[in-house]
Formats: C-alpha cells, sequence, structure tokens
C-alpha cells in the first residue's frame, strides 16, 4: 500500500490553501446555533428542551455542506482518474479523503460543543452526552457524506441530488444521537444509544471505504 | 535551506535499468477484436491492437474518432463493449493488479492541481507511484521549470503545466506508457526533449501508446501508426 502519509499530507495542504471549503461549514454551524435563541426566544428551559434537535440538524447541514466539493476538483484535474489507472493508490487517497473531511468538518463541531452548550443553556450532563454523540457521531456524518460525494462527482450541479441521497441515511444518526441527549436530560443512563452509533460507525468503516472506491471507478468509466 | 542554485547534473537523473517484466521484442499488450460505442454510434469494432516490449504505438485520426475513448480502454479505465485485452499471455482482467502496477497512464487532463505547486504536484506523484526518494528540483530544473518550483500551478500556462505533468515519466519505472496527447500546448523544445525521452524508454524495451495530431519530428526504432477512421 503507498503510503499513506502522502496522501494525508496533500489534503492538508490543500485545505490550507482552500479555507473557504471547510470554514464556510464551521461558520455555518455556530450562525445556524446562535440564530435560534434570537428566533424561539431566550427561554432558558425552551432551548434545553429543543437543544438535542437543533444540535444534530445543523451538524449533519453543515457536514453535508462541506461534501460537495471534496472530489470535485480532483475529478475534473484528471487526478482520481489516474489513481483509479493505477489501481493501488486509491485506498490511500480515499482514507486520506475521509480522515482530513472528518478532521476540517467534524472535529471543529466537537471543539465547537462548549460554546453550543453556552449558546442553548444546556447543562453538564447533558454537555457530555453531546460531546460523546458528536464524537461518536461525527465520523459517520464524514463517511456517509464522502461517500455521496463520490457517487455524485460527475453530477454537474450534484449538490441537491447529494442531499437527497445521503439525508436518508443520517436519520438513523439523528434519531439515536437526539435520544441520548434526550435520556441525559432526564438523568437517564444512554450507554444503549451510545452503544448502537458504535456499533454504525464501526459498520461504516468497515464497508465505506470500498463502496467509495467502486463509487469512483464506475464515474471515471 | 534550500541552495538557490542547484547543479543539473544529468548522470543522477538517469535510473539504474532493471528487467521490465515483460522483455523485448514480446507481444505485452494485445487487444483483440475491441469495439466501442458511444451515445449509439460505433466508434471502432473488430479493432486489433499490439504493443510489444520497444515499440511505439501511435494512434491517429480525426477528432471524434475514438482515440482518447481506445487509450481508456487500453488503460483498463472503461471495459471494451466487446473483444479481451490480454497482458503478456493473460487475459487482462485475471491480471490487472499487475497490469495496473506496470502502467502510467496520464489522461487528457494533466493531474495537476491548480492549488498545488509544481513541487508538491510531482513528488506527490512520485510517492504516489511509490518511489520514494528522487531529486525533484533537478527534474523540475531539467524541464525548464527552474525558478517556478514554488508557485502555485494555476499561474503556470497551459505548457509549463503539462511539463509539469508529464516530468514523472523521468521517474516512472513502469514499462507501458499510455499518454493522451502528449505534445499538447508543449513548444518545440519540449517535444523534443519529450522524444528523446521516448526513444530512451524505448531502448529500456518500455512501450509507448499515444494520440496526438503532429506527426512524430523522430523516427523510434519501432514504431507503429494506428489509423482511427470516423464513422458515422
Amino acid at each position: 500500500m503507498v503510503a499513506l502519509s502522502t496522501f494525508v499530507q496533500r489534503e492538508l495542504r490543500l485545505l490550507a490553501r482552500q479555507k473557504a471549503d471547510w470554514l464556510n461549514p464551521v461558520l455555518f454551524f455556530v450562525i445556524v446555533l446562535s440564530l435560534f435563541p434570537l428566533g424561539v426566544g431566550p427561554e432558558p428551559n425552551l432551548l434545553r428542551l429543543m437543544a438535542p434537535g437543533i444540535v444534530w440538524i445543523a451538524a449533519l447541514l453543515s457536514v453535508l455542506l462541506a461534501a460537495e466539493r471534496l472530489f470535485k476538483d480532483d475529478y475534473r484535474n484528471g487526478v482520481v482518474e489516474q489513481l483509479v489507472a493505477a489501481r493501488q493508490p486509491l485506498l490511500s487517497f480515499v482514507l486520506a479523503k475521509l480522515f482530513t473531511n472528518w478532521l476540517s468538518t467534524g472535529l471543529p463541531l466537537v471543539l465547537l460543543s462548549p460554546l453550543v452548550a453556552l449558546l442553548l443553556s444546556i447543562n453538564n450532563a447533558e454537555f457530555v452526552a453531546m460531546l460523546l454523540t458528536l464524537l461518536l457521531g461525527t465520523p459517520l456524518l464524514s463517511l456517509l457524506s464522502v461517500m455521496g460525494a463520490a457517487l455524485t462527482v460527475s453530477a454537474d450541479k450534484g449538490g441537491i441530488l447529494l442531499a437527497l441521497l445521503i439525508l436518508p441515511l443520517y436519520i438513523p444518526l439523528l434519531i439515536f444521537a437526539s435520544s441520548a441527549m434526550e435520556a441525559a436530560a432526564m438523568g437517564l443512563p444512554y450507554h444503549g444509544q451510545l452503544a448502537i452509533m458504535l456499533a454504525m460507525l464501526l459498520f461504516a468503516m468497515a464497508l465505506i471505504p470500498l463502496a467509495v472506491i467502486s463509487a469512483l471507478k464506475l464515474n471515471v468509466s | 535551506m534550500r541552495p538557490i542554485f542547484t547543479v543539473v547534473d544529468s548522470q543522477s537523473l538517469v535510473s539504474t535499468p532493471q528487467p521490465y517484466p515483460v522483455p523485448t521484442d514480446e507481444l505485452l499488450l494485445h487487444g483483440a477484436g475491441l469495439c466501442c460505442i458511444r451515445q449509439d454510434r460505433v466508434l471502432f469494432e473488430q479493432l486489433d491492437v499490439r504493443v510489444h516490449a520497444g515499440e511505439l504505438v501511435q494512434i491517429a485520426g480525426k477528432n471524434g474518432a475514438g482515440k482518447s475513448s481506445l487509450l481508456r480502454i487500453l488503460a483498463a479505465l472503461v471495459a471494451p463493449d466487446d473483444g479481451v485485452l490480454y497482458y503478456g499471455q493473460h487475459p487482462l482482467t485475471s491480471v490487472s493488479s499487475d497490469y495496473a502496477a506496470n502502467l502510467c497512464y496520464i489522461g487528457h487532463q494533466s493531474g495537476i492541481h491548480e492549488q498545488l505547486t509544481a513541487l508538491e504536484n510531482l513528488s506527490f506523484w512520485r510517492s504516489a507511484s511509490g518511489i520514494a526518494q528522487a531529486d525533484d528540483f533537478a527534474l523540475l530544473a531539467r524541464l525548464g521549470l527552474a525558478g517556478l518550483e514554488d508557485i502555485p500551478c494555476r499561474m503556470l500556462s497551459a505548457g509549463q503545466q503539462r511539463r509539469v505533468s508529464l516530468a514523472r515519466l523521468w521517474f516512472t519505472r513502469r514499462q507501458l506508457w499510455i499518454l493522451d496527447e502528449p505534445f499538447t500546448a508543449l513548444d518545440q523544445t519540449a517535444i523534443s526533449m519529450l522524444q528523446q525521452h521516448f526513444a530512451k524508454h524505448l531502448q529500456q524495451g518500455g512501450a509507448i501508446v499515444l494520440t496526438t495530431h503532429q506527426s512524430l519530428s523522430m523516427a523510434f526504432a519501432r514504431q507503429t501508426t494506428l489509423e482511427l477512421a470516423y464513422r458515422w
């Protein structure tokens, strides 16, 4: 296997050069969350009640926003085609994309969660639950969005197609993540929800890289 | 600190010749009865392509005759609508990873990311083809890109970008090169330099399949032209 570090290094360089690609979704996440207290009123109990749904819907949409351009440049300039022809480096390429996608869109959401807790007046137990669900959930969001991006890479205006394709797959995650946060708010254990999220993540980690490779091959031919 | 001046030692760029998997004079790639259909139009059918080690195959034909489609079939990116490809003695589908490991395909698009510099693009492709160390600076200088190594490729001219893209031919150890319009946007100096490099690759037992609208100015030891007719 060709050194993964080569590909990761390249992706990190590109992230450093094209800051808008990953800063915009993160800003979008913050903006949506800061608009909610203004829109529904600053009533702390109401905000706390709605927090699980708000956090996770904002996270889903911001990851989706980052997904569309993921393979576009490399498809247009022929890198994908030449890597498919060379075959061997393709897995490293896909793994590097997955990792850097999470690093640039998932990890910022985890890091921003204290700010979110402040904006939505969430208490400590709920904050811990939110942190855990984000830690387990954002890699899964990245995996699914990379798969969607690979499937729609050759579609000219693939944005809405990508949303239609991927949003249904996000729904189980949305249900379990927000249910874990609600359980935490009521002081109930939420290990079950976390275990299911972990199971979904592991299942996706095993299969999605292969699906992405097939999707790229399909789009090149 | 990098040295400001690099002394280009042409000897250091010459890779030590290693025997290729398929020895010279043997059939390297054979496409038997190939057929390609695009939008209900038959581009070619019952086409036989033979590429021997040490041979340059030039695919000629009008725009839309199916040159690039043929190259993409030969590079195993697309399955032919009919016919079989053989690599050495075996059907390509059974030895596809061996084939891919021995193939250098540079398509119509250059494979150059515009946001990355010439040096970054070159060293990316070098490590992606599994070559750990090489003097990328000297290679770029040799290709007339001295002083442009650290500029994002979107600032370079089309010909300079093409040079960056083709630079990987100087370090690759792949036997079969499939090149789609390699001379596009290149000036005369670069074209003759590239042809001399082709000649050296052929001498070492390599094989090249390329499309071009220009006639090759150099005569190669073993050269075939495959003319694709435009069909309605």
